[in-house]
C-alpha cells in the first residue's frame, strides 16, 4: 500500500469532518459508488446509517437485509452513492440470495468497496474479504464491531492487519459512531486515487490449479487487458460458472 | 470480434477443468483459509482466555436447552403479549375518547351547521372519519408497545436462537428451519413476514415460508382475539383469574396457528411443494445489549407508523363501503341486511351468523376493523337502541357492554371461540395479498395462499360447531 504525502491538516479527520454531509435517498448525480459487503450480522446496515443517515431497519440476526439499500453522502464537495448489499459468506456459492452481492461487486464496478467484518471473528470474515480481494483493487476494510473485539480481550493490530491485506483498514463501532469519520476520510481517498492498494492474492492453492490459474488469466488478458481481476475469472471458469461464460462473451465487466 | 479467442479460453478452461478434477472447490476453500488463518496470526492477539464469549455460550445453553428452551419462548411471549395487551388499555381508551366521543361529534355539529347535505355527511365523517379514527384507537397503541419490544429481542439477538429451537420442527414438517424467523417476523405484520422469506435460498420451501404466513396471528388480529376472548372467555371463570384466563385463551390461538402452520407445511412438502430441505448454516449471533432508547424512537417512527399508514389507507375506504351497505335500500333492506339474511344459514353450520361472514367481506382490507364492523352491523339487524345510527361504526366504552349487545345479536360462547379461530384462519388482508403477488410473481400461489386458509378456516369452524351441538 502506497500513501501519496498530503499536508498535516489535510489528513486530520477532524478537520475534515466538516465535509460530510449526510444526504439520506437523494442519490442523483453521483460522483463515486461505493458498494458496502460483508459476512451477515457484522453491521453494514448500521454503518451504513450513520453515513448516510438514513434508518434502514437493523436487527442482531443474520439474513435481515435482502434488498439492496441505496443512500448518498456529500464528503468534501464529492457525492457518494452508498450501495448496502445482503450479507454473503462467500462468492463462490450459487445461492440466490448472495447474488445479488456478488453481482454487484463483479458487475456494478463499484469505485471503492467497503468490507465490513466483525473483529472478533476475524478469520472466517476474511474468507469473504480475500475472495473479494481477488476480484477489486480498491477497498477498504471496516473492523467493525471493535466494542465487542475488546469486551472479548482481542487485541488487534491493524497496522500488521493492513499490511497483510495490501488495503487500508479502519477500526469502528458503528452502533456508537465511532470510527466513521475516519472511514468516510478514507473512502474518499481511496476513491480519489490519493490511496492505492496492493490488494492479497490467494496463496496457498495447489501447485496444478495456480498454474492452471496463471495460463487461463493471461489468456483472458490477451482479450481483456484493461480489467484487474482476470484470475477471478479464470478461477469463475475452472468452476463453471455459467454467468462468467456468458459475461465473458458479451464482455459486461468490462 | 474476439469472439474465436473467447471461445479458445472456454475450452481450455473446460480442459483443465477436467485435468485438476474434483478436488478443485475444496482445494480453493482450504487455500482461502490458510491464507486465513496466516493473516490473524500475525495480527490479533487474545489477551486472556476468559471472555464474554463464555457468559454467550452460557445463555445459549440455557435458551436453546432442549428442556428450557420452549417453555422460555412462550414465556416471553406471554411477557410481550401481556405487557401489550395491558399496557395498550390506557392510551387506546384515551385515544378513543379524543377522536370518538370529542372530534366526531365535533365534526358532526361542524357538517350541520354549514348545511351539509345528511349522505355527503354520512359518508365523509360516519363512514370514512370513523373508519380511521377506529384503526388508529385500536392499532396505535398496541403496535406502538408490540414492535418496539420485538425489535428488543432481535437486536438483543434472540430470534436466530428461536429459529433454532424450532428447526427440528420445521425440518420435520419439510420446510426450512429459517421459516421461523420469517414467522416471528409475521407476528407483527404478514405482509413484513413474507418479504423476509427472501432469506430463504430455495423455491420451493420459499413458498411454503409464504403460503403459510398468514398462520402467524399479526397485529391486526390481535385485539380481535383479545376483546372476545376477554368477553366470553375470561367470564368462564372467577372475576380474579379472567385475566390470565383470556391471556391463555390468546396464547392458545397463536400456538395453534403455529400447529397449523407445520401441518400445512408439511401437506404442502408431501403433495404440491415436494422435495428435500435444504440444509444451512445459522450463526447464533452474539448478543449485544440493545441500544434502548435508539431501538423504541426508530422502531415507533419508522415501523408503527408506517404499518398505521397503510392500515388507514385501507380503513377510509372500507369504512365508506360499510356506510354505504348500509343505507343503500333494496326494496325494503339495506345490502348489509339482504347480505346478512342470506350468509345467516351458511354462517350457522360455522357456529357463526351472518353479522360476522358480512363483516370479513367488508374487512378484507384491514383487519382491524372486523370488530367495529361486526357491532354496527349486530345494532343494525337486532334493532337495539345503541350506537349511532345506521352504518356507524362505534365501539362501547366497557367490555361488558359490547358483551351485551353481542348476546342480544344470539351469541353464545361457541360463537366466540369459532370467530377467534375464524380470525386465525381466513384470507390474508389486501395488502399481504399483494405482497404475495409482488413476491411470487404468480396468480396462481397467490390464490392458494389466498384461498388455502379461508377452506381450513371453514373446515375446523365446522367441525367444531358441529361437535359442540352433539356435545352440548
Amino acid at each position: 500500500m502506497e500513501v501519496k504525502p498530503k499536508s498535516a491538516c489535510e489528513t486530520c479527520v477532524q478537520f475534515n469532518a466538516d465535509g460530510l454531509k449526510k444526504l439520506g435517498v437523494n442519490t442523483s448525480d453521483f460522483d463515486f459508488v461505493v458498494a458496502l459487503a460483508g459476512n451477515p450480522n457484522t453491521g453494514k446496515s448500521t454503518v451504513f446509517n450513520a453515513m448516510t443517515g438514513l434508518r434502514q431497519h437493523t436487527g442482531n440476526w443474520p439474513g435481515k437485509t435482502v434488498t439492496r439499500a441505496e443512500g448518498a453522502f456529500e464528503y468534501n464537495k464529492e457525492k457518494f452513492k452508498l450501495v448496502d448489499l445482503p450479507g454473503t459468506y462467500s462468492l463462490l456459492s450459487t445461492s440466490e440470495d448472495e447474488e445479488v452481492a456478488r453481482n454487484f461487486i463483479l458487475f456494478g464496478k463499484p469505485s471503492v468497496t467497503v468490507i465490513v467484518v466483525d473483529a472478533s471473528r476475524l478469520e472466517r470474515n476474511l474468507n469473504l474479504v480475500l475472495q473479494i480481494l481477488e476480484i477489486t483493487n480498491n477497498a477498504v476494510l471496516c473492523l467493525n464491531l471493535m466494542d465487542e473485539a475488546q469486551r472479548n480481550n482481542l487485541e488487534i493490530n491493524t497496522r500488521t492487519l493492513a499490511k497483510d491485506l495490501g488495503i487500508p483498514v479502519v477500526p469502528t463501532s458503528a452502533r456508537y459512531n465511532r470510527g466513521i469519520p475516519e472511514l468516510i476520510q478514507t473512502i474518499s481517498e481511496l476513491a480519489n486515487g490519493k490511496i492505492v492498494c496492493k490488494p492479497h492474492r490467494i496463496k496457498n492453492i495447489p501447485k496444478n490449479i495456480e498454474q492452471a490459474l496463471e495460463k487461463l488469466s493471461a489468456e483472458i488478458k490477451e482479450v481483456y487487458p484493461d480489467i484487474p481481476n482476470s484470475r477471478w475469472i479464470a478461477l469463475r471458469l475452472l468452476e463453471g460458472d455459467r454467468n462468467i461464460i456468458e459475461t465473458l462473451k458479451t464482455g459486461e465487466f468490462v | 470480434m474476439n469472439t474465436n479467442k473467447i471461445d479458445h479460453i472456454i475450452a481450455l478452461s473446460n480442459d483443465l477443468r477436467w485435468q485438476i478434477g474434483d478436488e478443485f472447490h475444496d482445494n480453493l476453500a482450504e487455500g482461502i483459509y490458510a491464507d486465513a488463518a496466516e493473516i490473524v496470526k500475525g495480527a490479533v492477539r487474545k489477551k486472556d482466555e476468559k471472555g464474554t464469549f463464555r457468559i454467550d455460550t452460557k445463555i445459549d445453553k440455557i435458551i436453546t436447552s432442549k428442556v428450557w428452551g420452549f417453555p422460555l419462548m412462550f414465556i416471553i411471549l406471554a411477557v410481550v403479549l401481556w405487557m401489550t395487551i395491558v399496557g395498550a388499555n390506557y392510551p387506546s381508551a384515551m385515544l378513543s375518547g379524543l377522536l370518538l366521543d370529542t372530534i366526531h361529534p365535533a365534526l358532526k355539529g361542524f357538517a350541520s351547521n354549514i348545511g351539509m347535505p345528511w349522505w355527503l355527511d354520512g359518508f365523509l365523517i360516519d363512514g370514512v372519519y370513523l373508519a380511521v379514527a377506529w384503526v388508529i384507537a385500536v392499532m396505535l397503541p398496541p403496535m406502538a408497545i408490540f414492535f418496539p419490544l420485538f425489535t428488543l429481542l432481535e437486536d438483543f439477538g434472540y430470534l436466530p436462537r428461536v429459529a433454532f429451537n424450532l428447526d427440528h420442527l420445521f425440518k420435520l414438517s419439510g420446510a426450512h428451519g429459517k421459516q421461523a424467523l420469517t414467522m416471528s417476523m409475521g407476528f407483527g405484520c404478514n405482509a413484513a413476514g413474507i418479504v423476509a422469506t427472501r432469506i430463504i435460498d430455495s423455491p420451493r420451501e420459499r413458498l411454503i415460508a409464504i403460503i403459510t404466513n398468514n398462520f402467524s396471528l399479526c397485529n391486526g388480529r390481535w385485539p380481535t382475539q383479545i376483546l372476545i376472548a376477554t368477553i366470553f372467555v375470561g367470564a368462564l371463570v372467577p372475576a380474579s383469574y379472567s385475566g390470565i384466563m383470556s391471556l391463555a385463551a390468546v396464547i392458545g390461538i397463536a400456538v395453534l396457528g403455529m400447529v397449523f402452520m407445520f401441518l400445512v407445511s408439511w401437506g404442502l412438502s408431501k403433495t404440491v411443494l415436494k422435495g428435500e430441505v435444504s440444509t444451512f448454516n445459522l450463526e447464533l449471533p452474539p448478543y449485544r445489549p440493545p441500544r434502548f432508547w435508539k431501538t423504541i424512537y426508530t422502531s415507533i417512527i419508522d415501523r408503527t407508523l408506517i404499518v398505521l399508514w397503510r392500515a388507514i389507507v385501507f380503513a377510509a375506504p372500507a369504512g365508506a363501503v360499510i356506510w354505504l351497505i348500509s343505507n343503500i335500500y333494496l326494496g325494503d333492506a339495506s345490502i348489509a341486511t339482504w347480505l346478512i339474511d342470506s350468509l345467516d344459514g351458511f354462517g350457522f353450520l360455522l357456529g357463526l351468523n351472518g353479522v360476522i361472514l358480512v363483516a370479513y367481506i367488508v374487512a378484507i382490507p384491514a383487519n382491524e376493523i372486523v370488530i367495529p364492523t361486526i357491532l354496527m352491523l349486530t345494532v343494525l339487524v337486532t334493532g337495539i337502541s345503541a350506537g349511532e345510527g345506521a352504518g356507524v361504526m362505534f365501539e362501547l366504552d366497557s367490555a361488558t357492554a359490547t358483551g351485551d349487545i353481542l348476546r342480544a345479536g344470539g351469541w353464545t360462547l361457541l360463537t366466540a371461540i369459532n370467530l377467534m379461530l375464524f380470525s386465525l384462519l381466513h384470507n390474508p388482508c389486501s395488502t399481504t395479498i399483494y405482497t404475495i403477488y409482488k413476491e411470487t410473481k404468480s396468480v396462481k400461489w397467490t390464490t392458494v395462499a389466498s384461498v388455502l386458509p379461508v377452506i381450513l378456516g371453514f373446515v375446523v369452524t365446522f367441525l367444531v360447531a358441529q361437535i359442540w351441538r352433539l356435545l352440548a
